[in-house]
């Protein structure tokens, strides 16, 4: 479980994150929803300590990562596994690679037993021949996969997704989803996802947190998101023809 | 038009930016000079850094330094008409030429438009497509892991060119006497025996190790501290050069008073 006590964080004079406190809850899928420049990224980056907080701590199973020092970061990073919003592979590696890479960095497995890994997470995200392709021969879909198989390679206990949607049809996008929720309660992990995507708020949404103007503004569940008042949120999640005729 | 108070601000301005730079720079290096991680996986990237920057520009090298060997020997022998000047100096001048200036300074011009760019090129597009942070929330050390294996392949590595230069340079201008016959070979090889001090070999190395940790250091810097999209890469790329050559036009002045006067 990650615990976000009361922080705040500011880019000189603006500040983008004021004041928030919530839980993202061990084995469920926590949603960060919100318009564009409502402080959704920087709330993600505060948590896996690409930014500083000005105000407040976040807290992993009681580990206060806000206060430690990088040091003393890296044995909770280890922890972590991130799929950033292009997916951030290593273009100079092939696929195969770029998941042997924090099994490399991190761990003390012979060569046989990396390569075992390798082929159980690429079995996950079934991209099972893909081991010597390289980035640039990968379609959108097929690099989120990848992303998320090296994501998962240290079996982390927190996942961090950013964006997985984006850029992708509404089908591949639906089996992202569907492969972020299915490893999540597989590995019971403590899954954040930052998107925009209501298909994702509504199937997958099992917590879901709105910001809006850097607040925590709402917080509930995909079948409370449907019954809501909150104006903000209705407009912000209703917003369409199509999504108000849902509702 | 700015008025006078302006521009003192603007210059004041210019001058703390600059001042800035030069200290996020000394901060990258001291965070890329520590122990790497892993030395399994630093020996690999080392590896993969003598190959690109390297092995990959002996090509260029080569053609350059034969050429200009050539070059050098034919002007020399063209220009020295006077009946009291030895025949001996084609050879000397060329090898002296070779050794003290274009092996080690416009070789390491041309390395800094090859290799400089390319550093900074591919550093900055790994920053821009979040790599660099992928790195970090993994816990490792990205200025460490990235920069310091190519500043370890350029300093090994360059003065290895440079050798390869200087022999080339000269055995250039011995196939310009060969096949042009403006010199006997016999007297411009007498010419390049002639009058040899071994510190220019030293000197030569001296400068091509600095020469070649500015053209890593301040590559690695330029693109790791892109901000923006792909005209900031193309744009740090292009800075990665002029701030290495002028900085190795700087040293080399520095280090010739130096060492040689």
């Amino acid at each position: 479980m990650i615990e976000i006590n009361n922080i705040s964080m500011s880019f000189g004079d603006q500040q983008i994150i004021k004041d928030i406190s919530t839980t993202f809850e061990k084995g469920k899928t926590n949603l960060i929803i919100g318009q564009s420049g409502s402080g959704k990224t920087v709330l993600m980056k505060c948590c896996i300590g690409l930014f500083d907080v000005d105000e407040g701590n976040i807290n992993f199973d009681d580990r206060n990562f806000s206060k430690l020092s990088e040091k003393k970061r890296k044995s909770i990073r280890k922890e972590m596994g991130v799929l950033f919003q292009g997916g951030a592979l290593f273009d100079s590696f092939s696929v195969e690679e770029n998941v042997m890479f924090p099994l490399n960095m991190f761990t003390k497995m012979s060569d046989e037993e990396k390569m075992e890994r390798v082929n159980d997470v690429l079995n996950h995200v079934n991209l099972p021949n893909a081991h010597k392709k390289f980035p640039s021969e990968l379609s959108g879909g097929m690099i989120k996969r990848v992303a998320i198989a090296r994501a998962i390679s240290l079996r982390p206990n927190y996942l961090f997704c950013d964006e997985p949607n984006s850029g992708l049809d509404p089908k591949t996008a639906e089996m992202i989803d569907a492969l972020i929720s299915e490893l999540t309660e597989q590995f019971d992990m403590t899954t954040v996802i930052n998107t925009h995507d209501m298909n994702s708020v509504l199937q997958i949404g099992q917590k879901i947190s709105y910001l809006y103007k850097g607040k925590l503004w709402w917080e509930g569940s995909n079948k409370e998101i449907m019954k809501t008042d909150n104006k903000e949120l209705n407009d912000f999640v209703f917003s369409t023809e199509l999504t108000r005729r849902l509702k | 038009m700015f008025n006078l108070a302006d521009e003192i601000i603007i210059n004041q301005i210019k001058k703390m930016k600059i001042i800035a730079e030069i200290g996020e720079y000394a901060l990258l290096m001291f965070q890329a000079f520590r122990r790497p991680d892993k030395g399994k996986v630093f020996r690999r990237q080392l590896m993969m850094d003598f190959q690109d920057l390297g092995t990959n520009s002996i090509g260029i090298v080569a053609i350059i330094s034969l050429f200009v060997g050539a070059i050098i020997a034919m002007q020399m022998a063209y220009n020295m008409d006077s009946p009291l000047l030895s025949e001996n100096l084609v050879g000397f001048s060329t090898r002296q030429m070779m050794v003290l200036e274009f092996s080690p300074t416009i070789i390491s011009l041309i390395l800094a438009g090859k290799v400089g760019s390319s550093i900074a090129s591919e550093i900055g597009t790994m920053r821009i497509t979040e790599q660099i942070d992928a790195l970090k929330v993994m816990g490792i050390n990205p200025a460490n892991y990235l920069i310091l294996p190519k500043i370890t392949a350029a300093v090994i590595y360059n003065p290895i060119l440079i050798i390869f230069s200087i022999g080339l340079g000269i055995g250039g201008g011995w196939l310009a006497c060969l096949f042009t016959g403006i010199l006997p070979v016999t007297t411009y090889v007498n010419g390049v025996q002639a009058w040899y001090d071994p510190f220019t070999i030293t000197y030569a190395l001296i400068k091509t190790v600095v020469f070649a940790f500015i053209i890593s250091s301040v590559s690695g810097f330029k693109g790791y501290t892109v901000k923006g999209g792909s005209v900031d890469v193309a744009r740090s790329s292009t800075q990665a050069v002029v701030y290495s050559s002028i900085l190795i036009i700087i040293f080399d002045l520095i280090l010739t008073q130096l060492l040689l006067i």
